[in-house]
């Protein structure tokens, strides 16, 4: 799973989309919904189902990250799966509140 | 990631949200990122390369913004008030290219080889052609989002290239996604060919912030608009405040829609700024510090510093308002000596600065170091909190006799004095010394004396930074962004001199 800056990620379970915005330091699988995501350009495999254990869902406009790897995404499109990381959940990345300058 | 991105995903979720334009008649992001998609399919086959905008703010410079996006090809937006031969020299760097060119700017630049000429009235009706609408783009070069041409005033322009991945983490990682109310509108009044006005409309897309677009600024139709589209949010440089600011007096406006109001692009006189505070109170006031080649602001001095500088008697708190703030997260700043040494707080030096955002490229070549790290050819220093105060340009700096001298903290001196409107310090030729300081005075009524201004200035900065000439003038040579063309002055002031040695 080649995690580039930039590439385009959807959720072989449901309607997430992320994009990575800083790759991981180490090899590993991005997940949401349980299962390996899908190149954006990919079909989809058939016959997954959402895991029950990975359906706090994922938020539109969110950045997710995993602070062992590094790992950082961007929530392009919202999902009912959760994102993980080689096993560990993702955690959303609140942005510090910075005030309008352009 | 690429901006187009930014577009589509405000468009997915809520294509119904105001994007730009008035609230009656105004688009919304389903409808922007319709027209993005047939700007973009109709652009495809007017001609290849660069996409090139030559004119107006308005609805059809965001619209072009991320018709480029989505078909990946560079964007480059180009100063139409440049002389004509100018122009047309710089269009025709940008070939190959296709040019959206305002309609009666097209005469200007008819002729230019290797640039297909599209008027910006065939561009938006293109843009609302069903079948046009439909059409998925094919996308081209996948990296360069875009090309601004530098302002020239120390030469040639340069045309700085920005890629997706820097105007992308600079939006993400500065505001969060449809953060905004739903009443919030920006008034943008920079041009088209300045970052901030690229930089406008990618935050304000992603924030949800409407934008609304002025065609060219006067400080009268900047107020009328910002009464009149219930702007809460604006960004002006600091000329235009100044202006502003003289409007709002005589008509006794206080703008109570207004929020916040952040300025950059110059240095800022502290006059100016604490009359906004007196005249705006209810405003957020917000100094941001970027450059075109950080794709846009590196640096904030928030609404909080701002009132707890002028509420203070502490003179270094105080003279936080001079400052332009502290870093933004997640982006390094150090000050260098002449031999690349990190200086320590309080020194002077060369501002570096690395980071996602930071792009330092030009056109051919690459001007950031192998770890990373920009030269911003401006000169500055940190506070003991880390706060950053520029000085100007490393360019301008006076050399004295192997003294370094920034023009900067002379003319903030001599602008504090009451019979002094606006002044520059440069450098003039000098036997001697090799360089004298020379200041160019606008008086205000009653002109002050060289002496007078001499004992002003030597009883509040060291001797050798005393001017030793004065010229006094009605007024001094900005562009229209508000810099300060010192390059011209220096070159007048040398002519002039010359002519009175001449004379005698």
């Amino acid at each position: 799973m080649d995690l580039k800056p930039g590439s385009r990620w959807k959720s072989s379970v449901c309607d997430a989309e992320v994009v990575v915005v800083r790759p991981p330091s180490t090899a590993g699988v991005l997940a949401c919904g349980g299962h390996p995501m899908t190149p954006h350009a990919a079909e989809r495999p058939a016959g997954l189902a959402l895991s029950p254990d990975h359906a706090a869902g994922s938020v539109l406009g969110k950045r997710y990250t995993d602070a062992e790897s590094g790992l950082e995404t961007l929530c392009s499109k919202a999902g009912a799966g959760a994102l993980s990381f080689d096993g560990r959940f993702l955690v959303v990345k609140e942005a510090k509140k910075l005030p309008a300058s352009d | 990631m690429h901006t187009a991105l930014l577009l589509d995903m405000a468009a997915d979720a809520f294509p119904d949200r105001l994007a730009l334009g008035s609230r009656d008649d105004g688009i919304d992001f389903g409808e922007l990122a319709a027209r993005a998609r047939a700007g973009a399919a109709w652009l495809a086959v007017q001609g290849e390369g660069t996409v090139v905008f030559l004119g107006l703010n308005g609805p059809a410079l965001p619209v072009a913004i991320f018709a480029s996006g989505a078909l990946e090809r560079p964007f480059a937006p180009l100063n139409y008030r440049l002389p004509d031969d100018d122009l047309r020299r710089l269009l025709a760097r940008t070939a190959p290219s296709v040019a959206v060119v305002d309609d009666d700017m097209l005469p200007r630049v008819a002729g230019t080889p290797g640039v297909a000429l599209v008027a910006r009235s065939a561009f938006e009706a293109a843009c609302l052609d069903a079948m046009l609408r439909a059409t998925e783009p094919a996308p081209a070069d996948p990296d360069i989002a875009v090309l601004l041409f530098t302002s020239g005033t120390t030469g040639e322009p340069k045309a700085a290239v920005l890629r997706h991945r820097h105007l992308a983490s600079y939006v993400i990682s500065t505001v969060e996604f449809m953060g905004s109310d739903d009443d919030e509108a920006a008034l943008v009044s920079v041009p088209p060919y300045h970052i901030a006005g690229v930089s406008a409309v990618l935050t304000g897309v992603y924030g949800g912030r409407r934008i609304v677009h002025l065609p060219a600024f006067t400080p009268e139709t900047w107020v009328e608009a910002a009464t009149q589209e219930e702007i809460t949010h604006a960004m002006l440089v600091p000329t235009m405040l100044g202006r502003v600011l003289d409007v709002l007096e005589a008509r006794s406006e206080s703008l109570p829609r207004l929020r916040a109001l952040s300025y950059g692009g110059g240095r800022m006189p502290t006059a100016v700024i604490e009359r906004a505070l007196r005249l705006l109170p209810h405003v957020d006031f917000v100094n941001a510090y970027g450059l075109t080649e950080t794709s846009s602001t590196i640096s904030v001095l928030g609404p909080a510093d701002h009132r707890r500088a002028v509420d203070s008697e502490d003179p270094d708190v105080r003279g936080r308002l001079g400052s332009v703030g502290r870093p933004l997260p997640g982006l390094e700043l150090e000050i260098r000596g002449p031999s690349g040494e990190a200086m320590p707080a309080g020194a002077t030096g060369e501002v570096y600065v690395r980071g996602e955002q930071v792009a330092g490229e030009y056109l051919g070549r690459k001007v950031i170091d192998d770890d990373g790290w920009f030269a911003t050819k401006d000169s500055g220093w940190l506070d003991a909190e880390g706060y950053l105060f520029i000085e100007g340009r490393l360019d301008d700096v006076i050399v004295r006799g192997g003294e370094n001298i920034s023009p900067g903290e002379i003319e903030d001196v001599l602008r504090a004095h009451p019979g002094v409107a606006d002044v520059a310090v440069i450098g003039a030729p000098d036997e001697q010394w090799g360089e004298r300081v020379a200041a160019v005075i606008v008086p205000k009524d009653a002109a002050p004396t060289p002496e007078e201004l001499s004992d002003w200035v030597r009883a509040r900065l060291r001797s050798t930074k005393t001017p030793e000439t004065y010229e006094f003038r009605s007024e001094l040579p900005y562009n229209e962004t508000g810099k300060l063309l010192r390059r011209v002055l220096k070159q007048e002031l040398a002519t002039s001199a010359s002519t009175r040695e001449a004379a005698a």
